[in-house]
């Protein structure tokens, strides 16, 4: 079931919560929706679950428009709202009960299913106590299972795992992995190593305008081109090394390492690599060159190149 | 239909559970049976087998228990943001709407009928007048599901729960006694008008006996308004 998002547009008063954007997820894509907060990413996934109605602009899940089926979108989506918001006074058994009627399933199934989502999400011990004595990683796998109850072909989740401990959104990652294989998934995240992860595909948006769109790989080749190395050369005065490896033609910047004294960071000029320049450099001037590292440029960095003004 | 029921029975458990459900029927039972039976203007002292003391007392005390009862409804909803789990289910606005109105009318059904001894009792004391006894029981029923529409109404504009319930007797009250007093004070087309908005004037009039459908009309509208514009302000929200 792909979701077709055209121009879409919502506004807040005179503020752009989301600015004319347009995407698509295909069938089985696990999608990471990214940026900071007030990004727009929690607009954005209400109007696709049809909570939102959005000034201009169409979303399709499937065949359905959010503007003429709105009742079909419902049926077919799965949704984990940001907080997640429970009724805390209900038995997770009685909740469970509760959406599955509201989401039509036939009385005769309506156990097997509440047995199933118990068992897939881990609440075996916990089904009889009320949602409000429950931890916050339980909260959440009540919260994963209210939305996968009725086996739906998309998921929403608006920051499945925010506010949890380490363990647990480790163990909340795996059941996302385990249940987005066959279904169309949109997750938001500001944690970026959470949606590298997950993700297949990661879109980063900020002020209500799509910023970055493709996979982790490929944001990493777009701020590619300026290629960083670590160098450490001994066997020669660090100043004299610096002013020469400065003088390189490839070389764009180098910089001291910090910690240590013969170390250096290079960022290459865009495009090309300084590497073979470096080696013949410490072989004519007899320096010994014990290590050239590549620096990985982090999500992190490119989140907010991408991200800041 | 089905997804009405649905929340009218989660809603409904959850006036139990809370003990929210027992406190009021308690309360209600107490305060009427009190007033009926033992106090002030009571049975005994009006000296006739007639349920009209009953009936106005209920008619206070429904007054200011309805909105305490639907006050929660859509305020802790709001407050929660539960609200939007609910609506991105596949239910519309309006079976929401319809269904947490439903809970709280069955939970005022259940606490008027426990009050149908009352009825026997006075019954096997002397004669009575069948007739005016339902249409009081009628009465009182309209009349709830009126103040009922605006308590949902009120609970539906706030995250406060406090805030819904004030609001819902400001309005209330207005329909409850204000009307009446000024429409006496006005007179003439003014007056006329005041007093058709006064919810007394038609509780009166059935509770007496006399069904006109100048009543019923009134009272379904005002239930009606009261359901539309909750519905109207859950849309709201989506733009």
């Amino acid at each position: 079931m792909d979701i077709v998002v055209e121009n879409l547009t919502k506004r807040f008063g005179a503020q752009r919560a989301v600015d004319n954007i347009s995407f698509k997820v295909k069938t089985g894509e696990i999608l990471g929706f990214l940026g900071p907060n007030g990004a727009g990413k929690t607009t954005t996934m209400k109007a696709i679950v049809t909570y939102l109605t959005p000034n201009e602009g169409d979303i399709h899940v499937g065949n359905f428009s959010i503007h003429q089926n709105p009742d079909e979108i419902k049926k077919l989506i799965g949704y984990l709202p940001e907080n997640n918001p429970l009724y805390v006074d209900m038995p997770v058994i009685d909740y469970l009960k509760f959406v599955a009627e509201l989401q039509g399933i036939e009385k005769s199934k309506i156990k097997d299913k509440i047995l199933e989502m118990i068992t897939t999400c881990g609440l075996e011990g916990e089904k009889h106590k009320k949602i409000g004595e429950l931890s916050k990683g339980y909260k959440q796998r009540v919260g994963l299972a209210q939305a996968l109850i009725h086996n739906p072909q998309v998921l929403i989740l608006d920051e499945p795992t925010s506010g949890l401990d380490p363990n647990q959104i480790v163990e909340i990652r795996e059941l996302i992995k385990k249940i987005g294989r066959e279904k169309t998934l949109i997750l938001s995240s500001h944690i970026l190593a959470e949606v590298e992860a997950t993700c297949d595909r990661i879109l980063i948006i900020n002020k209500g305008k799509i910023v970055a769109d493709g996979t982790s790989k490929d944001l990493r080749k777009q701020s590619e081109g300026r290629e960083i190395l670590k160098v450490k050369i001994e066997d020669g005065d660090k100043n004299d090394i610096f002013k020469s490896l400065q003088g390189l033609s490839s070389i764009g910047i180098v910089d001291f390492m910090k910690k240590d004294e013969s170390a250096f960071e290079i960022q290459s000029k865009p495009g090309i690599s300084s590497r073979k320049e470096i080696f013949k450099l410490c072989v004519g001037k007899g320096w010994t060159l014990t290590e050239m590292t590549p620096i990985e440029t982090k999500l992190e960095d490119i989140f907010r190149e991408l991200t800041m003004n | 239909m089905k997804a009405i029921w649905t929340i009218t029975r989660r809603e409904l458990q959850s006036f139990f559970d809370s003990l929210m459900a027992y406190i009021m029927l308690i309360a209600f039972l107490g305060f009427s049976g009190f007033f009926t039976w033992l106090f002030g203007a009571d049975i005994f002292f009006v000296k006739q087998a007639s349920l009209q003391s009953f009936f106005s007392i209920a008619y206070w005390t429904l007054f200011f228990f309805i909105p305490a009862l639907t006050m929660r409804q859509f305020a802790e909803e709001n407050r929660a943001g539960t609200l939007e789990l609910l609506l991105t289910k596949p239910v519309s606005d309006w079976q929401v709407v319809l269904g947490k109105f439903m809970s709280t009318f069955v939970l005022i059904l259940i606490a008027l009928a426990l009050t149908l001894p009352y009825y026997i009792t006075v019954a096997t004391l002397g004669p009575i007048d069948h007739g005016a006894v339902w249409s009081g029981y009628l009465g009182l029923i309209l009349m709830s599901a009126a103040y009922i529409s605006i308590g949902i109404f009120t609970s539906s504009f706030s995250n406060n729960q406090i805030v819904s319930y004030l609001l819902a007797l400001f309005i209330g009250i207005f329909f409850q006694i204000i009307f009446s007093l000024l429409s006496s004070n006005f007179g003439g087309f003014i007056g006329e008008v005041l007093n058709f908005f006064s919810v007394s004037t038609h509780f009166d009039s059935i509770s007496r006996g006399v069904i006109d459908t100048k009543d019923l009309l009134f009272f379904f509208s005002l239930i009606f308004l009261g359901l539309i514009l909750t519905e109207a302000n859950l849309s709201k929200k989506r733009l």
